[in-house]
């Protein structure tokens, strides 16, 4: 299988991700996205569909611009002086572009919230990390505040660990059990969309795999876009992937088809471990 | 290189050297420390005894053994509170909109330049500019508020830094946590920028404050009166509107003023009362910065990144 394919077509796109099994309608539309810090372009003209209430996964080598296009979906980069979008990301179902200058970043992350990299909870209580999301949306009610928060801890697979203690520091938690938590606070506002930020490079591997578990039974409820390192992860995880090189699409389809058909010489090369 | 002999002899030669620097540095440190310790212990054999509570009680005299720390001591607490009141808020928001807010350009940069050189700049040139502007040109007169404003400016530097300081140790995945879940930066600084930064930045104020109540020199130079015998009139009274704000312009002393002058009198009783009067100043001086460490401590224990 490998070696019998040699063009190298730089950007391809695979149309495979149209006629999915069960058609699902689409959550986002990238079209045509560049994005620069400061002079140095990091993304290219980058053209994906992200279908609605299914696990898309990008991969690529450390560098290719995966995190970058994943900030792109909650503007996070506008945090960061000296940052430039081009193109659109158009979200459903109201068709807006989500980087339009006239979009305030804020509205956008209340519909799309976002998992990092390292477990990054508040110095605040279990309680009071998964209820910020609602208490910036102004909601002071109590009742309502602990309805949501028992609800988003079920959804995380926390509340059994930690019902009996919502009031003890977040640090307290195992490393696992707070990114579970963030997973928590991310999902207490009910986002449309779920960015998730090679969410499990930083926990072992038996939290590793809860979070896995976790994101297997989120997508009947989110959609989810994550970004991993671990090529196992994405394949066991996803049902889209896409496969990112030097700030560029390179292959983007049905996880299955991704792994086991690659149409780029590229994609292959990495799933295969030849570099990366 | 391998022959034990020869390693043996290299490493009694770093050892050597390593007592030689213990040495050196033990010596060091006990030049400061033991200067302080002979000036505290100097201080308390020659005041100790002045140390009653009519020392308190009374107001200066022409009398050595009848006068008093009770002006000083008030106009000292009055000045602290107007530095307080308006350092605190002014400095705490200049760092936070310096750190939070502001875009990183030559211009924050010049700033924080500045900033950082004020912190250096002789109190009595604060002492001018505040004899020009606060006496002078805003007719605060030689009062209490103009003493306070002049030593709140003073501080201010150091406020700043340290609520700049503090706000940088907090971690940018705090900040990127707070933001993704669609806070805006007014939310981000009021519910985990101040919250987490506090420790730090009340340790700056009051080592700030600390240093302010020691000044003499800018607070002479605004033209503090040295010989009060009489307090400012009460903040609050019995009769209506209740609250009076008549002690801000009122003249006043405070303690190193006192002390001051009680060291120029050529009387020994003058010299033991000030020698008391310093005493008073170092144990405030001393408890506002065991509170400084006590709450830096208390904030850290809770937070840990």
């Amino acid at each position: 299988m490998v070696g019998n394919m040699s063009n190298d077509s730089g950007l391809r796109i695979a149309t495979r991700g149209g006629d999915a099994p069960t058609a699902a309608p689409s959550k986002a539309e990238v079209r045509s996205l560049d994005f620069w810090y400061g002079a140095s372009q990091a993304l290219k003209n980058v053209s994906m569909r992200i279908d609605a209430c299914r696990v898309t996964a990008l991969i690529g080598p450390s560098g290719c611009g995966k995190s970058t296009f994943l900030r792109c979906f909650n503007r996070m980069h506008d945090l960061t002086a000296g940052t430039r979008y081009g193109g659109d990301i158009r979200f459903f179902p109201d068709d807006v572009n989500i980087l339009d200058k006239n979009i305030d970043p804020i509205e956008v992350r209340m519909r799309i919230g976002m998992v990092f990299q390292k477990p990054n909870p508040f110095p605040k209580s279990i309680f009071e990390n998964v209820a910020y999301g609602l208490r910036v949306r102004g909601e002071r009610n109590r009742a309502v505040l602990m309805t949501a928060v028992e609800q988003a801890l079920r959804d995380a697979s926390l509340w059994d660990e930690v019902k009996d203690r919502l009031n003890d520091m977040a640090f307290n938690l195992s490393g696992g059990q707070q990114q579970r938590l963030c997973i928590a606070r991310a999902l207490a506002t009910g986002p449309e969309l779920l960015l998730f930020d090679e969410p499990t490079s930083a926990l072992d591997p038996n939290a590793t795999a809860n979070i896995e578990d976790l994101i297997h039974r989120l997508r009947d409820k989110v959609t989810i876009l994550i970004v991993t390192h671990n090529m196992q992860q994405a394949a066991r995880v996803s049902d889209y992937t896409a496969f990112m090189y030097l700030g560029e699409l390179i292959e983007f389809g049905e996880t299955d088809a991704v792994f086991t058909r690659p149409t780029s010489k590229r994609t292959e090369d990495y799933i295969t471990g030849r570099y990366g | 290189m391998h022959d034990p002999v020869v390693i043996r002899q290299l490493v009694a030669r770093g050892r050597r050297r390593d007592q030689w620097f213990a040495i050196i540095g033990l010596a060091c440190m006990m030049v400061g420390v033991l200067t302080l310790a002979v000036l505290l212990v100097g201080l308390v054999q020659d005041g100790a005894h002045r140390l009653e509570w009519s020392f308190f009680e009374n107001f200066p005299s022409r009398r050595a053994e009848r006068a008093g720390i009770l002006s000083a001591l008030v106009g000292s607490s009055l000045v602290m509170l107007i530095t307080a009141s308006t350092a605190i808020p002014v400095g705490v928001a200049a760092g936070v909109y310096l750190e939070e807010y502001a875009r990183k350009n030559w211009l924050t940069d010049l700033i924080e330049i500045n900033v950082t050189n004020l912190a250096g700049v002789p109190s009595i040139i604060y002492g001018l500019l505040a004899l020009g502007l606060f006496v002078y040109a805003l007719d605060f007169g030689q009062s209490i508020l103009s003493a306070g404003l002049t030593l709140a400016l003073m501080i201010l530097p150091v406020i700043i830094v340290a609520t700049r300081e503090s706000i940088r140790a907090i971690p940018g995945a705090i900040r990127e946590a707070a933001y993704a879940v669609g806070a805006s930066r007014w939310q981000t600084v009021r519910d985990h920028i101040l919250p987490y930064s506090t420790g730090g930045i009340l340790t700056g104020v009051i080592i700030g404050l600390a240093r302010a109540i020691g000044e003499t020199a800018p607070v002479i130079t605004i033209g503090a009166l040295t010989f009060i015998a009489f307090l400012p009139p009460a903040p609050l009274s019995t009769e209506f509107p209740f609250v009076s704000f008549d002690w801000l312009e009122s003249p006043f002393t405070v303690m190193p003023i006192q002390m001051f002058n009680w060291l120029s009198r050529p009387q020994a009783a003058f010299q033991e009362n000030a020698a008391a009067a310093g005493i008073v100043l170092v144990v405030m001086t001393l408890v506002m910065n065991g509170l400084a460490i006590w709450l830096r401590i208390r904030f850290r224990k809770r937070i840990k990144w």
